[in-house]
């Protein structure tokens, strides 16, 4: 852990987007999220680390209530979304998942052209006034997404034809075209060989300027890389929350020294 | 005897052989199964297969071989001038056949005694006393006839002695042998699993054969008809208007209102089928909780399990009287009679609506649910989901579900004969009565036509042909389902 990378950070001065409050999550009986309160910045990636199992994936899933799709979830609690409460019978669930962005873990491109994978989004949800319009979103999104020089001249080849980073790359293109508010990534680098990591991880730096990015990650180097905030879940709790330099160099509770330190996990 | 007492005494030398061989290879290791080189179990398998294979694989051969070897022998022997006028060898042949099974049924029922049955004359009432034990022959007995049938008979007796002391042979062979080799040591094991992969080709040799006899059989009348009939006539002609033998005439055998006929009232059944079937798939695999799904999907496949016969008197007795209430004579005057076009495609695309929902249902639930998160994480609802993501992804392996159930279709008879009619017409009239290509191989089948006449081979051409077609539908809709498949795996 000693050649990790820790970079001085410019935390600490953004406004609060998501401020969560005793959230509990439950499947069935489990009882998967215990009473979690963070408040996640503007202009910032925050990262959550945690062995498997210990619900840094749902607890992602609860921002933009992915988690409504599973029958069995129950979610309570307070989840605000610039002070909206996202779990309020007026907020539709599908606006909201325009707003609050998803990158999945595996790649996952609609078996449709490059283009009409970007163009999804801005379609359904009526973003484009003209086809000019419409192409203008595609190309932005796939600059911003790193992946225009490589596909420019193949939009209309099928998005599943791409190696796997670039398809991830497709993805993340995909979810900022909607014109997101923050970008919720599930392990998205885990399917990925180094290179292709090391060119999702300069995206979610640039992304930054931009977003609000939230990235669940097993791997803690990489939460160092990319993160300014880092929350610790172990078994539904969460332990520790604070700035990434701070959680990896000092951390307050003994549980995250031991899971940093490779010794639980 | 009869054969299957030969069959149960190779059964049961096979049951001795399991515990014999069990028993020897158990003693040969002191009576310890431990240190076998196979459970005690396979050992006794393996000299009941030992006593099986051969005796059933010879009594096989020598059923099938035997009645094909007497009868070319007997036959040579019928001279040339007995056969009359206006007969043909394989009549005579097939009264010779019969005689002697009288005379072997008479014997057996104790009417006759063997010796009587071989001194029979053809005078006298020979020809009643078998009509009495259930054997009508045409015709008076001729001596010629007789004497046939005496050697059939003769030759048969015999082949079948020689038979039992083949099969019994060899059965005691394969017990032997294989009783012999028991010891420790043998790898009965794998004998055992080589004799079980040998039964399994020779399973799958016996349905790739079948199909095969199958399809010479059709191609060979086929060929046959186009002897008698012109093949651009068949092909291309408009009028199907068979006459029968007797009533005189030259018949017309047009393919062309056929087909119309079965492409019209397929395409009637998929017009019903396709979206329904589609819809309820979708619902199904896409809405319906898990309680309501393991309800409706048995519910709607238990539509696949009813018989055709029954769809064809639903539409005979229901949908036909239905309609005709609706479009008939009272109301609108379109349909003149239940039997038509539209009544026929209506009850089949009911009957073809589990095919498409079911075999729908399974490809939208191989629709990997990444796909779908993808979908809803951008902010679409569930409809937008299935409409732009789901469907697209599943559509060459609904076009294939759609295309199987095409060729169900085409081939589907009962139905069209109770609801769509017999008349073969070129017409695009969905009122009016049609027929299609299976419906007239029956009527073309059934009934006192001439086996060798132009006006019965048909069938065979039209079966042919139908068999091209529904052939060509399955292989390029497989070719579809497999092609699309590999892309989302």
């Amino acid at each position: 852990m000693n050649d990790m990378r820790i970079i001085q950070r410019t935390a600490g001065m953004n406004d609060i987007k998501i401020h969560a409050k005793g959230v509990d999550v439950f499947y069935g009986d489990n009882h998967a999220i215990k009473d979690v309160s963070v408040d996640i910045e503007d202009k910032t990636v925050t990262a959550f680390i945690g062995p498997s199992g210990c619900g840094k994936s749902t607890f992602l899933r609860c921002l933009n209530r992915m988690n409504d799709t599973i029958d069995i979830c129950r979610v309570t609690g307070d989840i605000r979304l610039d002070d909206e409460d996202i779990y309020d019978k007026a907020v539709d669930p599908v606006q909201l998942r325009a707003k609050v962005g998803m990158v999945f873990q595996k790649p996952n491109p609609f078996p449709k052209s490059i283009y009409d994978n970007v163009a999804y989004g801005p379609r359904i949800h009526g973003l484009a006034r003209n086809k000019a319009d419409l192409d203008e979103i595609v190309e932005k999104s796939l600059r911003r997404g790193a992946i225009w020089d490589e596909v420019k001249d193949r939009l209309d080849a099928p998005g599943t034809g791409l190696s796997g980073g670039q398809q991830q790359r497709l993805c993340i293109a995909r979810a900022v075209a909607t014109a997101p508010e923050v970008l919720l990534m599930d392990e998205p680098c885990s399917a990925l060989d180094p290179i292709a990591t090391a060119q999702v991880e300069e995206l979610i730096d640039e992304l930054r300027q931009n977003y609000s990015v939230v990235i669940v990650t097993h791997s803690m180097q990489q939460a160092a890389r990319v993160s300014q905030k880092t929350a610790f879940f172990h078994l539904g709790d969460l332990v520790e929350y604070g700035e990434t330099g701070k959680i990896f160099t000092n951390p307050d509770d003994s549980r995250t020294e031991s899971y940093i330190t490779g010794r639980i996990g | 005897m009869p054969v299957y007492w030969l069959i149960l005494i190779v059964l049961g030398l096979a049951a001795i052989g399991y515990v014999a061989g069990r028993g020897r290879a158990i003693a040969s290791n002191g009576g310890d199964p431990r240190g076998l080189h196979s459970l005690p179990s396979f050992y006794g398998h393996n000299v009941a297969l030992s006593v099986m294979t051969p005796a059933f694989g010879l009594l096989i051969v020598w059923l099938i071989a035997q009645p094909i070897l007497i009868d070319l022998s007997v036959s040579a022997d019928i001279p040339d001038s007995a056969i009359a006028e206006g007969q043909n060898r394989s009549l005579v042949m097939s009264d010779v056949r019969r005689l002697a099974d009288g005379l072997d049924l008479m014997v057996q029922d104790g009417t006759i005694t063997e010796a009587d049955a071989q001194s029979a004359t053809a005078d006298g009432d020979l020809r009643d006393r078998l009509a009495d034990v259930g054997v009508a022959l045409g015709s008076d007995i001729q001596a010629y006839v007789l004497d046939a049938a005496q050697t059939y008979r003769g030759m048969a007796s015999t082949g079948s002695l020689f038979m039992w002391g083949a099969v019994l042979l060899a059965a005691i062979a394969g017990f032997g042998i294989s009783y012999a080799k028991t010891n420790k040591d043998f790898r009965a094991r794998n004998t055992v699993e080589q004799g079980i992969t040998v039964l399994l080709i020779g399973a799958a040799c016996i349905a790739i054969l079948t199909t095969i006899g199958i399809l010479f059989s059709l191609i060979a009348n086929t060929f046959e008809f186009f002897r008698l009939y012109n093949i651009t006539d068949f092909f291309f002609g408009t009028v199907w208007n068979p006459s029968f033998s007797g009533r005189g005439g030259a018949s017309e055998l047009g393919i062309l209102p056929l087909l119309w006929g079965t492409f019209y009232i397929s395409l009637v059944a998929l017009l019903v089928a396709v979206p329904i079937g589609l819809f309820a798939a979708i619902y199904l695999s896409e809405y319906a909780t898990p309680r309501v799904r393991s309800i409706a999907k048995p519910m709607l496949e238990v539509l696949a399990g009813i018989p055709t016969i029954v769809y064809g008197l639903f539409a005979l007795l229901t949908v036909g009287p239905f309609l005709v209430s609706v479009f008939g004579k009272d109301t609108v005057g379109w349909m003149s009679g239940g039997t038509a076009v539209i009544t026929a495609g209506l009850v089949m695309g009911v009957m073809l609506i589990p095919f498409v929902s079911s075999l729908s249902d399974d490809i939208i639930n191989a629709v990997p649910q990444a796909m779908r998160d993808g979908s809803y994480g951008l902010g679409a609802t569930q409809s937008e989901t299935i409409r732009q993501v789901v469907l697209p992804a599943a559509l060459p392996g609904i076009v294939g579900a759609i295309l199987l159930a095409a060729s169900r279709a085409i081939g589907e008879t009962m139905i069209v004969v109770l609801g769509a009619g017999a008349a073969a017409k070129l017409s695009l009239n969905p009122f009016e009565a049609m027929t299609t290509v299976t419906a007239k191989i029956v009527s073309q089948l059934t009934g006192d036509s001439d086996f060798a006449s132009p006006e019965a081979l048909v069938a065979f051409a039209l079966g042919t042909t139908l068999f091209v077609i529904t052939l060509g539908l399955n292989v390029f809709a497989l070719y579809i389902v497999r092609k699309y498949r590999e892309q989302y795996e």
